[in-house]
């Protein structure tokens, strides 16, 4: 299991969504991809994503003005 | 994608009728934001809408008429008068205070969003009528475009979850 980091940071949507999907596809089930984001969005965002994708958010939390986000592929 | 093929994949098309480049956010957006969940896209580009599938965009917009439109400067909103967009040099000025805003704001630009459109296999189709219409042929479009009409669209339509006219 690898992790992999995508760093989003003030991009504003889609363009989060859009990168964590490119990044996405390229890992192997099981890999992890941290994203580090500052759009307020990209939280209830991430996890609609991970809902319909069926891609696991293992964590969102926040530190200061950052969005941190775990996603592992399935 | 390698994970969109199964069968109960849900789909979504956009009829894209709109130019500017404000209208053009929305249906890239949607339809960017759909393919990366996995749903099939096809969007349909007809009438001013095809204006976004040229080779090179050079997407405008207008205060006029759009008194929603507010523009932030120096702390507070300020409105777009009518009267301002006759102005010579207006329309041009307002378009590139957008596109800075836009930048300045992380906000993609409509050039990157249709660059992903095509990295995320969505189906472009120009209406064929369209082009006829306003005299454009596909070599002045993007390659890898579909051309169709009408029915085209309603056998797509007729098939798919999310129906969309922008």
């Amino acid at each position: 299991m690898a992790v992999h980091e995508l760093n989003a940071e003030g991009l504003n949507c889609p363009l989060p969504i859009l990168k964590a999907k490119k990044m996405l596809k390229g890992l192997a089930a099981g890999d992890v991809l941290k994203i580090r984001s500052t759009d307020p969005g990209s939280v209830a965002d991430f996890s609609a994503f991970c809902t319909h994708t069926g891609n696991k958010l293992l964590s969102s939390s926040s530190e200061g003005d950052v969005y941190l986000f775990e996603i592992e592929r399935v | 994608m390698s994970d969109d093929s199964t069968e109960n994949a849900k789909s979504m098309s956009i009829i894209v009728t709109k130019g500017s480049l404000d209208w053009a956010y929305p249906p890239f957006i949607l339809g960017t934001t759909a393919a990366a969940m996995d749903m099939k896209v096809t969007m349909f580009f007809t009438f001013y809408g095809l204006a976004l599938l040229k080779k090179k965009l050079n997407l405008k917009f207008t205060t006029l008429g759009n008194p929603a439109m507010e523009m932030p400067m120096m702390g507070g909103h300020m409105a777009m008068p009518n009267l301002l967009s006759v102005m010579p040099g207006v329309g041009g000025a307002a378009g590139k205070m957008m596109k800075n805003l836009m930048k300045q704001k992380g906000v993609a630009s409509i050039e990157d969003l249709r660059e992903a459109s095509v990295d995320l296999e969505i189906r472009m189709i120009a209406c064929q009528m369209t082009l006829d219409l306003f005299e454009y042929t596909t070599d002045d479009m993007i390659d890898g475009i579909e051309l169709g009409g009408a029915a085209t669209y309603m056998e797509v339509a007729s098939k798919s979850d999310i129906n969309l006219f922008i």
